[in-house]
């Protein structure tokens, strides 16, 4: 019960970040060199 | 194993290393990235990989998750990270600490690493148990509560984790970029310097220590942990073969009491136990019940 628990909120998660265009955020931030993650900001 | 539940499907592992380095491959196919210096800027990168895997590595397909997770927390619209979260989540319940084992790259460079002949560092029990709380002090510290609080503090911060440790943006993103790029060469500083020592110091105690960045250091590793007791792929000691001989325990890599729980926070997963187990007790299955 715990597994189907944790996968359906692990779902529901998902579905809200989709709806709220969470995956835009994620994509708008992964297509620019961050100068920080690779030492430099 | 026999005569469990249906549901139960015994999984046959094949080569541990060819899945690492087709993993790496894949999560970081962009080829044409190391020639120009340039990142893939293409649609994947709306989603997060179940590893740590830097984005600006120019290879790189998709996001990293910490990067992604502390970007939600402490970027320009502070959020509560429902997407990051969500497929976090997904990947524990499902893999756990399978993910470390099997699909980080991070992972396969230190078991490289590792291979070197040297002599074995055991670390004593005491501190061994308690260094690996680090983990979880920097996943809620450096990728939760700090970009969170500053968030609300001062606006736009920096991921604190990405800036000051972790090694897989330095050897993904860093070197690669400063490789193409003598203008990035330049602005290089005293930041980049102590991140390529962190990234030595951590290659180099790979070499005498197996995995010390995920034993001690890693906040993804941290988090799949949580889920490794009850994830949907699990490992099974049968008592009734057990011979009690502790090979299985004297070969883990992580220094898991396999005899004593097998399904420990802090099992990558990587089936070593399995192969040396003379009796075959230890086996792996999936299941979605209790």
């Amino acid at each position: 019960m715990k597994k189907i628990c944790v996968l359906a909120v692990s779902v529901l998660f998902i579905v809200t970040g989709l709806l709220k265009g969470e995956q835009m955020e994620v994509l708008g931030k992964a297509v620019k060199i961050c100068l920080e993650c690779i030492g430099i900001g | 194993m026999s005569g469990m539940h249906w549901d139960r499907v015994k999984v046959k592992v094949l080569s541990r290393r060819t899945i690492q380095f087709a993993a790496a491959a894949v999560l970081n196919g962009y080829v044409l990235g190391f020639q120009k210096g340039r990142i893939y800027t293409g649609g994947s990168k709306a989603v997060c990989v179940p590893v740590l895997n830097c984005y600006s590595c120019p290879g790189a397909l998709g996001a990293c998750p910490v990067g992604a997770l502390q970007a939600a927390l402490g970027g320009i619209r502070p959020h509560f990270p429902f997407y990051v979260l969500g497929l976090l989540m997904l990947f524990g319940i499902v893999l756990g600490r399978l993910v470390c084992g099997f699909l980080c790259p991070f992972g396969l460079v230190q078991d490289l690493f590792h291979k070197i002949p040297s002599p074995e560092i055991r670390i004593p029990g005491k501190i061994d148990r308690l260094a690996r709380y680090i983990k979880y002090i920097i996943l809620l510290a450096l990728a939760v509560i700090l970009p969170t609080a500053a968030a609300i503090k001062e606006g736009i911060i920096p991921p604190y984790f990405c800036k000051y440790i972790c090694p897989a943006g330095t050897l993904g993103g860093g070197l690669p970029h400063m490789i193409a790029s003598p203008g990035l060469r330049q602005a290089a500083g005293l930041l980049f310097q102590w991140k390529a020592a962190l990234l030595i110091v951590i290659l180099v105690a790979s070499i005498l220590i197996c995995r010390p960045f995920c034993r001690y250091l890693c906040p993804l590793g941290a988090f799949y942990s949580l889920f490794n007791r009850f994830s949907i792929y699990q490992m099974y000691l049968d008592e009734g073969r057990c011979t009690g001989c502790k090979k299985c325990e004297r070969a883990c890599p992580m220094g898991v009491e396999v005899t004593r729980e097998i399904n420990s926070p802090e099992c990558i997963r990587c089936g070593k136990c399995r192969s040396i187990c003379p009796a075959r007790a230890v086996s792996a299955y999936v299941s979605v019940k209790e």
